[in-house]
Parts: structure tokens; C-alpha cells; sequence
């Protein structure tokens, strides 16, 4: 791996900045199709109802960057190469990024900016409500994210505070499965995903010691 | 590009009223696999947003025709529901080339006396044709204005005489897995199901399909030969219609068997019913950005309602 060459601190830069490109693209590419969209491009690429498709996408690229920040322990785990940890906090925030874009993307194109309105659809609808549920869960998540907030709750705390985790993703994958129609497969392979993530965090090899050792310090994420 | 052995229903183009269409080179592959022209043979045969290619239609103007924008070809044509080839509403454009869509019979039976089978062109021949357009109202809260060529049901049904049990129609749709690579996955039962109450089904605005802006189908919306009711949810213009059965009790139909309390027989556009996970207020008229309101039987009220006097339409959803 070309990694070896490079030392940690390094090889950590280089996964940031490709994971930062990366996790982009999705976004800048909605970016530009409605730029071309406003100025009366008819090659925007969005298709028939642009507010819809963009809403889905914003929605399922949050859905596999939540994912993909899952993946990380038991990649590290499985792997032994401790730098993605390094990525794991930008990944979160990606993210929530993605949801909060999704969010507002219903809020002001299909509720028209009505507060009165997403208020109702929060309590009539079960898939608002679970998706605004895990939206919610996610927001102390992003705030608490940085090095200054884990030194002012300390490690054990900020832990317990990221277990949130573990609730809002379920919450996420109930409002995707409510809102399509029929028996669809989508919905349940990302549930599987996610169960087997969270299988794979009962492996086992994490002696109290080597717990110790990896608790969380206000630098590491740096 | 030349079509040589047209139909011999076919409208010269000369005949034709102008339009503007948008042609892309992928609708160009598209139209010529949808014609029979091109071996639709691969999984991924292209088979986009139709051509002008497709063989024109000749037919009546007609008085059913709302005064709104009407929705691009582009449009209608790349932004379907039809799950038998794929649940993303840019699958049917896609997949749906494997559609055969000639050479097509329809069988209509049950409860009639002089049961029939009627072949599609033959139907486009000697069928009272004529230019609608209709508004087009999902489920989903998605709706279009779509300039439809096609016949009254109630002259079809007229031609196989329904006896007088006959209260109920059912439609069916192709169900090939050959042709149809979704029906793989059972989003609902297969075949595709769909039913109306005969006076639903005699009513002049029920339309037996067979056209879109002047030319005949693409694949994606339905081809051949479709149903559309413009007052009812998008779901109850069933698609490749290849069975009609006249019968005295209520046929099922696909969406209400799988989900009953979300999507029942009569499936008429409502405002103040909403769909259980849904609000049924606003729609989002493809092409704009806001929603607007959603209107009672699709705007199709005067023509309707007296259908339905006397029922509480909470309850018959």
C-alpha cells in the first residue's frame, strides 16, 4: 500500500483531503445541476420533478455516508490500520450536512417555507416523524463534535452523548422504508448493512487494557 | 430517418399539426427500438423517451381538453411509474425497450355476449379516435397535463355487449418476464390488476389509450394500449392492457391487495382524503416548483361526482 511510505500524521492528510473531495462530489454535483437548472438549461440532468429527485438524493447520500461513518470502527478493527479513525468525525458531519440539506430542501420546496405546515406533517406523518427524530438525535451529535466540546464533557460523557448513533440510524432507515411504495428491496439492503455493522462490533478482541488505551482524547481527531 | 411498411392508420406527416418536440440522439435509438426496428434484445436495449419517429396517429379533436400548460414529451415520457421494468421513475424510459408491443391482441370476456379478441391495430383503424387532454394526478402528489390520443371504453364495450349482470370491469396487464425485467422483484402481485364499476367504465372521459401527442405509445407509458381516468390516482390507469373482463363482482386490484387501508377500488383524486403516510392537499405539477392545490376528482368534478351521490367517500377511498 503507498501509505506505508508515509507517516501517520501524513498518510491521515491524505485520507482527509480525498475523503473531503469525495464526500463532496454528490453535493457539488447537485450544486452545478441546479445552477444549470436556474439558467434554463434543459440538460440539468435532474429529470421530471428536480425538487423530488434532489430530495432523494440528499437523503440517501446521508443514509450511506451514516454508513460509511459506521464502517469505520470495524474497518479499524478488522484491519488493524488505526488512521481512519482520524476521518470519522468529518464523515459524521458530512452526514449531517446531507440531511440538514435534505431538510431544508422539504421545508422550503415542498412545505413552501410553512412552519405551520411541518409541524403537521411532524405529527401526522409517521416518516416525517422518524426522519426529524433522527435528525434531531444527529444535531448534539454534529455540535459536540469538535476537540473543544470533548474536553469540556470529557471522554466518557461524549461517548455516551454518540451513542445516539445507534438510535437515530434505525430511526433513518424506517423513514426511507415508509415513504416508498410496495415491497422494495432498497430499504432492506441498507438495513442489512447496517445490522451487519453492528455485528461486526461484537467481534471480539478489545481487552480492557486495549479500551484504555483507545479512549478518546481531545487531540485525536484533530 | 425512414420507416418503410407503415400501418396503414398512419398520418402522413404533411397531415400532421406542428409541434416541438425535443429530440435527443438516445430518443432517436429509442424510437427505433420501440418501432420494431432495432433488435430490443440486450437487458439495457435503450429505450428512452420515444422518437417523433413513432407512427402518427389520425384523430378528432375533441372538447375534453383542459386549458393548462401541457407537460413536455420529454417528460411524460422519462418519468413513469411502471414497476414491471424497474421502481426509479427513469426506469421505464430505460428498460421498458424489451416491450413487444406489436404484434398485440387485447381479450375481452367475461360477462358479455359477443366475447372478443381485438387486435391493437385493428382497434386504431375502426375506433372513433380522438385528441384529449387530461390532467394525469399521482398517488405520489405528482401530477401532468397529458395530450392523449384514444377511444371511449363505453364504444369498445358497446361492440361485446355486457350483459345485464355485468356490473364490474377488470383490466389486465402483460405479466412476461421475458419482456419485463422488474418482475423479478414482487412489488405488488403480478400481473398488474386494475378494475372500474361499469358506469365507471361507460362514462365518455374513460378513455381506452393508445396515443400520445399524435403518435402512438412509447413503451414507457404504456404501449400499446392503456386506460386512463383522469379522476382517479395514476395507479388506476392500468398500462399494456391485454385482457378486459366484464364480471358482477368487484375484481381485485393490484395496489388495493397489497395495501387496502392506503389504496382502495375507487382510488378517486380527493383532497380531503390523504393517503395514510401522505397529505393528498397539494401536488407537484411537473414542471413547476411549488405545489398547488390538489382539486376534488382532479378537476373532473362536474363530469363525475354524480357517480358517486350518496357515498361517503372517507370510506370508499
Amino acid at each position: 500500500m503507498l501509505t506505508r511510505k508515509l507517516s501517520p500524521s501524513q498518510q491521515l492528510r491524505l485520507l482527509k483531503v480525498v475523503t473531503f473531495i469525495g464526500l463532496s462530489i454528490p453535493l457539488a454535483v447537485l450544486l452545478v445541476q441546479w445552477a444549470l437548472l436556474l439558467t434554463g438549461s434543459s440538460k440539468a440532468g435532474l429529470g421530471a420533478n428536480p425538487v423530488d429527485a434532489t430530495i432523494r438524493q440528499t437523503g440517501i447520500w446521508s443514509l450511506r455516508i451514516l454508513l460509511l461513518t459506521l464502517a469505520i470502527t470495524p474497518f479499524v478493527k478488522i484491519t488493524g490500520w488505526k488512521i481512519p479513525i482520524g476521518i470519522r468525525r468529518m464523515c459524521g458531519l458530512f452526514t449531517f450536512t446531507y440531511a440538514l440539506v435534505h431538510l431544508l430542501m422539504y421545508f422550503g420546496l415542498d412545505l413552501d417555507l410553512s412552519l405551520s405546515d411541518l409541524w403537521t406533517e411532524i405529527l401526522k406523518r409517521w416518516y416525517i416523524t422518524l426522519g426529524m427524530a433522527s435528525l434531531t438525535l444527529m444535531t448534539p451529535l454534529a455540535i459536540t463534535s469538535t476537540s473543544g466540546w470533548i474536553k469540556r464533557l470529557g471522554s466518557k460523557v461524549w461517548k455516551r452523548i454518540h451513542k445516539a448513533v445507534y438510535i437515530l440510524t434505525p430511526l433513518a432507515l424506517a423513514h426511507f422504508t415508509l415513504i416508498l411504495k410496495g415491497h422494495q428491496i432498497e430499504p432492506w439492503i441498507y438495513s442489512s448493512i447496517f445490522a451487519l455493522l453492528m455485528l461486526a462490533r461484537l467481534i471480539p478482541g478489545r481487552s480492557p487494557a486495549k479500551k484504555k488505551a483507545e479512549r478518546v482524547a481531545p487531540g485525536q481527531f484533530a | 430517418m425512414l420507416i418503410k411498411n407503415l400501418p396503414e392508420w398512419h398520418l402522413p406527416e404533411r397531415e400532421a399539426t406542428s409541434e416541438s418536440l425535443f429530440v435527443s440522439r438516445r430518443q432517436w435509438l429509442a424510437g427505433a427500438v420501440a418501432a420494431g426496428l432495432v433488435p430490443a434484445a440486450m437487458p439495457f436495449a435503450p429505450a428512452l423517451a420515444a422518437t417523433p419517429d413513432l407512427p402518427r396517429l389520425k384523430a378528432a379533436k375533441s372538447r375534453y381538453v383542459v386549458k393548462e400548460d401541457v407537460t413536455s414529451y420529454e417528460d411524460i415520457t422519462s418519468y413513469n411509474n411502471f414497476y414491471e421494468f424497474g421502481t426509479d421513475k427513469g426506469d421505464p424510459a430505460r428498460y421498458a425497450g424489451s416491450l413487444k408491443a406489436r404484434p398485440w391482441t387485447i381479450t375481452v370476456e367475461g360477462l358479455v355476449n359477443k366475447p372478443k379478441r381485438f387486435d391493437v391495430d385493428a382497434l386504431i383503424r375502426t375506433m372513433p379516435l380522438e385528441e384529449r387532454t387530461y390532467r394525469f394526478r399521482c398517488v405520489e402528489a405528482w401530477s401532468m397535463v397529458v395530450p392523449w390520443v384514444g377511444f371511449p371504453l363505453s364504444a369498445l364495450l358497446k361492440e361485446v355487449e355486457p350483459t345485464a349482470n355485468a356490473k364490474y370491469v377488470q383490466f389486465v396487464t402483460l405479466a412476461d418476464p421475458k419482456q419485463m425485467p422488474g418482475l423479478r422483484y414482487q412489488v405488488v402481485n403480478w400481473p398488474y390488476v386494475e378494475g372500474l364499476r361499469l358506469d365507471e367504465a361507460m362514462h365518455p372521459l374513460t378513455l381506452m389509450t393508445v396515443g400520445l401527442y399524435g403518435r402512438i405509445l412509447p413503451n414507457q407509458n404504456g404501449a400499446p394500449i392503456r386506460l386512463i381516468v383522469p379522476w382517479k390516482y395514476g395507479f388506476k390507469n392500468i398500462k399494456s392492457i391485454v385482457a378486459i373482463r366484464l364480471t358482477d363482482r368487484q375484481p381485485k386490484t393490484a395496489w388495493n391487495e397489497l395495501q387496502p387501508s392506503e389504496y382502495g377500488f375507487y382510488s378517486n383524486v380527493n383532497p380531503d382524503v390523504d393517503h395514510p403516510r401522505w397529505s393528498q392537499k397539494k401536488e407537484r405539477r411537473i414542471g413547476e416548483f411549488l405545489r398547488r392545490p390538489t382539486l376534488p376528482f382532479n378537476g373532473y368534478a362536474d363530469q363525475v361526482a354524480g357517480l358517486y351521490k350518496g357515498m361517503d367517500l372517507r370510506k370508499y377511498i
